[in-house]
């Protein structure tokens, strides 16, 4: 059988939020040059980083429902 | 030799982790892979939203990512059209009016329903022309990939084409169709997320949607069109000379809107094969619905880079600028990818990467899966070993899986040497697939047409498009790959689209002809029972009543619908 897709989703995007969190605290704010003064990889990071906590929580909640 | 786009090792991280992601999600897939049915048709289990998106992805590969961006440089909001009347309104009626008779007659694919429906000889032509096809797209677009690499990155050519490959391979053969629709869901989220950063940052670098309005103006201007004519969609269609397409109102909205698009999206495989997946009849009709909301919104990150980054080309303060083309003119086809590496920086520059690198890789899987598919049920099952076993022609699947990303890699190696060549074959396909609309619409809708109406009308539509595009030229092109062929010009049209529209309209109106002369001059063959579930008059209508309002094809098609007018309202 298939399995729920949004499990990997939700495991994907979290780890990239995380991953881009964790980067844009950290990161040298140089680098934000390009993207006009945003520190974008902090503020699209905690964006995916919810939808993938969404995804994980739909998924796990449809897998106890079963 | 200075590279446009540097990844740091973050980027890189993003990319690895992306494409084991991918291969492991076909491994985890490899466990439900229990026969034929599973590999091609994904068992007809899959939930409504995923075969929804993978149905849009499939088709989100190279040529709309990267092409779209260019066409909103080159033509600006009128590049909507493409959405806006083309995709939307077919998408639609295929929901509404096709898809009954694709998923009602158990057929496994849209050669097969024409087996069907017609005979033996109209399935055998569409599967062959269609298998060579698939083919050869997944190799443009393996070739356009490896191209983008080593210009962007100064990867290896050879290297670029294998590992792309490889992956693409591999997960088809461990997860089938599934893993193919799995991956193409997955890269649609990353096309969105990938990309709405760098729209959201190039709109606000110009000043927001009033100010590009302003910018775009001295684009028009410089060009000698009205000032508006970048931003507006409808009001410049008078005639063909009022805008950069190079078209009018009728050949966009019959051409265009009806013929190719309902052409595209109603009769091609690749498409139809992710909604044939779904897991009920309602489930496959609201497929292309659901996939219509979407898509309608793709404009705004697909087209509206083009129209910045050529605003910002004009603006000489901004330091942007798109690489020069082989004939001196800027590069429209890099749009996206110097954008990305203009506005992003490393971290998110590594997310939009992998999501173009994603787009390209799904845009071959999409093929390759189609094509397995169409190989293996129309042309081997069919025409060299029928009657074997399930485990026979899983097999087969997997072996055809093989070969066709081999013959891909020949392709984008052929691509590399022989421009001209890709040039004439995509040349030869449109003239193959513009009269496919009118055998299906007839097929579907009007019971007396019959096998040898069917194939004689396809061999007619294609033939007649060929005879157009021999006799007619764009303009300021010299005889040859684009046209007047045949020593004689006869029209010559403003714009290679322009002549595009007409060749599909000329194709369709001659197929639907031959296919009515013929079939009412020779005798029917089924019978109305034979027929039932492939033609409209003749099959019961599906009963949706018991479902709530939001699940009902007609309702869910009448608000897309309703949606797509207001936003072409908006940007008229």
């Amino acid at each position: 059988m298939n399995f729920d897709l949004r499990l990997p989703l939700g495991i994907i995007f979290s780890l990239f939020g995380g991953i881009f969190v964790v980067y844009g605290l950290i990161s040298d704010p140089a680098i934000y040059a390009r993207s006009l003064g945003f520190n974008v990889n902090l503020d699209w990071g905690l964006v995916l980083l919810a939808f993938g906590l969404i995804m994980l929580g739909l998924a796990l909640k449809a897998r106890t429902r079963r | 030799m200075t590279h446009p786009i540097v990844l740091g090792r973050i980027d890189y991280a993003i990319l690895l982790l992306y494409f084991l992601f991918v291969l492991g999600i076909g491994w985890a897939l490899k466990r439900g892979m229990k026969g034929s049915t599973e590999f091609f048709l994904s068992g007809r289990s899959i939930p409504v939203w995923i075969t929804g998106l993978a149905f849009i992805s499939a088709n989100l590969g190279a040529q709309e990512v990267i092409g779209m961006a260019a066409s909103g440089a080159k033509y600006g909001i009128m590049t909507s059209h493409f959405y806006w009347i083309g995709a939307i309104p077919a998408m639609v009626f295929l929901g509404i009016f096709m898809m009954p008779f694709y998923y009602g007659s158990r057929s496994r694919s849209v050669p097969e329903y024409l087996k069907l429906r017609f005979d033996e000889k109209t399935r055998g032509l569409n599967a062959v022309s269609f298998a060579v096809m698939t083919v050869f797209s997944s190799g443009i677009s393996l070739y356009a990939l490896a191209k983008l690499l080593e210009v962007l990155l100064g990867w290896d050519f050879n290297f670029s084409i294998a590992i792309s490959a490889a992956i693409v391979l591999a997960y088809i053969c461990l997860g089938g169709l599934t893993s193919a629709i799995y991956n193409e869901v997955l890269q649609f989220f990353m096309i969105v997320f990938g990309f709405t950063p760098l729209v959201w940052l190039g709109l606000r670098d110009v000043g927001g949607w009033g100010a590009l309005k302003e910018k775009l103006i001295g684009v028009a201007t410089s060009q000698h069109f009205a000032p508006g004519t970048w931003t507006e969609s409808w009001r410049h269609v008078g005639s063909p000379g009022e805008n950069p397409m190079g078209v009018e109102w009728f050949g966009l909205a019959m051409g265009l809107g009806f013929v190719l698009s309902f052409g595209y999206w109603c009769t091609d495989f690749l498409v139809v094969q992710r909604a044939m997946a779904a897991n009920s009849m309602s489930a496959a009709r609201r497929t292309p619905l659901i996939a219509a909301f979407p898509k309608m919104m793709f404009p705004f990150i697909v087209i509206l880079p083009g129209m910045i980054a050529i605003a910002l080309v004009q603006d000489p303060h901004s330091g942007f600028t798109l690489p020069a083309s082989a004939d001196g003119s800027p590069n429209y086809n890099m749009v996206i990818p110097m954008m990305l590496g203009h506005y992003l920086p490393s971290g998110l520059l590594g997310l939009g990467f992998t999501a173009l690198m994603a787009s390209f890789m799904s845009g071959m899987a999409g093929n390759v899966t189609a094509f397995n598919t169409v190989w293996t049920y129309d042309i081997y099952q069919s025409y060299f070993a029928p009657g074997k076993s399930d485990h026979h022609y899983l097999w087969m699947g997997r072996a055809a899986t093989i070969f066709g990303v081999l013959l891909s890699v020949i392709a984008a190696y052929f691509a590399a040497k022989f421009n001209n060549i890709m040039d004439f074959l995509q040349l030869v396909f449109a003239f193959v697939n513009a009269p496919l609309f009118g055998t299906f619409l007839l097929g579907m809708f009007w019971k007396r047409a019959n096998g040898h109406g069917a194939f004689f009308g396809l061999l007619a539509g294609m033939l007649a498009a060929a005879l157009h595009h021999g006799l007619t030229l764009p303009i300021g092109e010299a005889a040859g790959i684009k046209g007047g062929w045949l020593g004689t010009v006869v029209h010559v049209y403003p714009s290679e689209m322009g002549q595009n529209f007409w060749t599909a309209l000329v194709a369709w109106s001659t197929c639907m002809i031959v296919t009515i002369g013929v079939s009412l001059a020779t005798a029917r063959v089924k019978t109305d029972q034979d027929l039932t579930g492939l033609v409209y008059s003749l099959t019961p209508k599906p009963a949706d009543q018991r479902e709530p309002w939001y699940k009902k094809p007609v309702v869910l098609g009448l608000i897309v619908l309703a949606a797509t007018i207001t936003l072409n309202l908006i940007f008229a």
